[in-house]
């Protein structure tokens, strides 16, 4: 085991943060923690990366516990924190020789496993980092967390308001990452991303609802899932909310996630009541449950 | 959806030294309608959105919202628009009330009226027993359901919503959009920009912003058809790729 927490809690005042929070990610595996936010996934990565005390419960990561051997672990580990934070005022070159001579290494010793990274940015490598796009912050933060070859890698939403296209682009560096036989454990609100993981433990208001891998989550969604669509999309979800067998109804791109209450459940039934409802140009079929499907229904239930 | 036009944006150019940020875009959108503004980061979203709220002025190109005329009556504008962003929302160390009638007050709206509108608000967005706590204490998407609620006090005919959703859990996205649809039905116009690409379905049509291009503007349907996709997200990928 690469990392394991066991019982952890965390309350700050009066918010519970952690709610006794047990898991285990494995050597080399992409690990995904999936929620949104205020559900305790930063409050989980400081508690990690020995930033934070935890009230209960015990974590120890590649063998070394979070609070007796906070040292080891700083050694071996890589933060990318959700909020940007490194110099501001010194370039791309200066950030990495900074985090590179802390750890007693150089840019050079592990220029490798950063490579394919750093030749994105190196053309602004005399740009300070305050100066960057979005994405290209993003990219050099990556690359100081990884400047000492970690054995594992937190990520804490690193694709947070980031577009499509580039977080395409960073969840297929992950992937090579993780072939370099780094651990990496990485959050995101974004449940699309769930399937580039090994496994995802959902989570929210403190409490994780679920472990698995992601095809196995799906594929043990209870309630059929039946896209239903319509000339006008308002009118549907009202419609169908108003619908005495309805179990949830929610806008799910171009369709409604319509789940039914009853065990024998009639397409046509439904239909002529739509109609009944003057709604035209409607489909309904069945569907696949996608990942988060399966956080609403153990959301609310 | 009507067929007056409320966002009227012709050539709409804003260049900084010699880099163009805005390059020439132009459309419209009409009343009531949800017009979905979609782009790479960086690919000039925001500067185009803060000359349609009369906060920047353009390098060139004409733009009337409201109406109005974004060179000469930027004041006009707003007075007559809402937005709201994850960034410039609420205040976190205001009381839901006193936010409610502090942004009523910035809109010129009578005490009266900000008691009544208040209390409206407070009842529908089941805030009640939270009426008097610091926004700050509220989770994320209690705080966006109300930030949008109040962007709409003072019944502006457009509210732009820069990233409303980003982080929120996925339920409340879905609410947040409910209120979007119902505002829209209301006759008014929502200008939204979003990551999500299932909500760029949730638009009546969409433009997709590229290097300062409007490079493709249609319905979902259109768009996905004209790229041969099944997905938003898939035409996103294929208009956005490469670029930075």
């Amino acid at each position: 085991m690469s990392i394991t927490v066991t019982n952890i809690s965390k309350s700050y005042k009066n918010v519970e943060a952690l709610k006794d929070v047990s898991f285990n990610v494995k050597s080399g595996e992409l690990f995904g923690l999936i929620g949104p936010d205020g559900a305790g996934k930063t409050t989980l990565f400081r508690i990690l990366t020995t930033l934070l005390k935890a009230n209960s419960g015990t974590a120890s990561v590649t063998g070394f516990d979070v609070v007796t051997d906070y040292k080891d672990i700083r050694n071996c580990v890589g933060y990318m924190p959700g909020k940007f934070s490194l110099y501001q005022d010194l370039t791309i070159e200066e950030n990495l020789n900074f985090f590179a001579t802390i750890f007693n290494t150089t840019l050079e010793e592990n220029y490798e496993l950063i490579k394919d990274i750093y030749v994105q940015i190196e053309p602004f490598k005399n740009r300070r980092a305050g100066q960057l796009s979005g994405g290209m912050k993003q990219k050099l933060a990556l690359c100081c967390a990884l400047i000492h070859k970690p054995k594992v890698l937190f990520l804490d939403e690193p694709t947070t308001g980031v577009d499509p296209v580039s977080r395409k682009e960073f969840w297929e560096m992950l992937k090579r990452l993780q072939q370099k036989h780094i651990t990496i454990l990485v959050s995101t609100p974004y449940m699309d991303e769930a399937a580039l993981c090994d496994r995802i433990a959902l989570i929210q208001d403190g409490e994780i609802l679920q472990i698995d891998t992601p095809k196995a989550m799906i594929s043990h969604h209870k309630k059929d899932i039946y896209n239903v669509s319509a000339h006008n999309m308002y009118q549907l979800i009202n419609v169908l909310k108003q619908y005495k067998h309805q179990h949830s109804v929610y806008p799910f791109g171009a369709f409604v996630h319509y789940t039914d209450s009853r065990t024998d459940f009639n397409m046509a039934d439904l239909k002529a009541y739509l109609e009944s409802k003057s709604l035209s140009e409607i489909k309904i079929e069945k569907t696949l449950p996608t990942i988060e499907d399966t956080f609403m229904e153990l959301a609310t239930t | 959806m009507s067929n007056e036009n409320v966002i009227q944006v012709e050539r709409l150019t804003k260049t900084f030294g010699n880099f163009t940020a805005v390059n020439a875009i132009s459309f419209e959108v009409k009343k009531g309608e949800i017009f979905g503004f979609l782009g790479a980061n960086g690919a000039g979203k925001t500067t185009a959105m803060k000359m349609l709220i009369g906060i920047s002025k353009p390098t060139s190109g004409e733009a009337t919202i409201a109406g109005f005329d974004v060179y000469k009556h930027a004041e006009d504008i707003k007075k007559n628009i809402g937005y709201m962003s994850q960034k410039f929302a609420l205040y976190d160390d205001l009381t839901v009330k006193e936010n409610i009638a502090f942004f009523g007050g910035i809109y010129g709206l009578s005490r009266k009226i900000i008691k009544e509108k208040s209390k409206h608000l407070i009842e529908e967005l089941g805030l009640v027993d939270v009426a008097n706590k610091l926004v700050g204490a509220l989770p994320l998407g209690w705080k966006q359901k109300l930030s949008f609620s109040v962007s709409l006090l003072h019944n502006p005919k457009i509210v732009f919503l820069d990233e409303p959703t980003g982080g929120v859990d996925p339920i409340t996205r879905r609410q947040f959009w409910e209120m979007i649809y119902k505002a829209a039905n209301q006759g008014t116009t929502v200008f939204v920009t979003t990551h999500y690409m299932d909500e760029a379905e949730y638009c009546d049509r969409v433009s997709i912003m590229v290097n300062g291009k409007i490079e493709a503007l249609d319905t979902p349907k259109k768009l996905k058809a004209q790229f041969k996709v099944e997905h938003m997200n898939d035409v996103f990928l294929k208009l956005a790729r490469h670029t930075e």
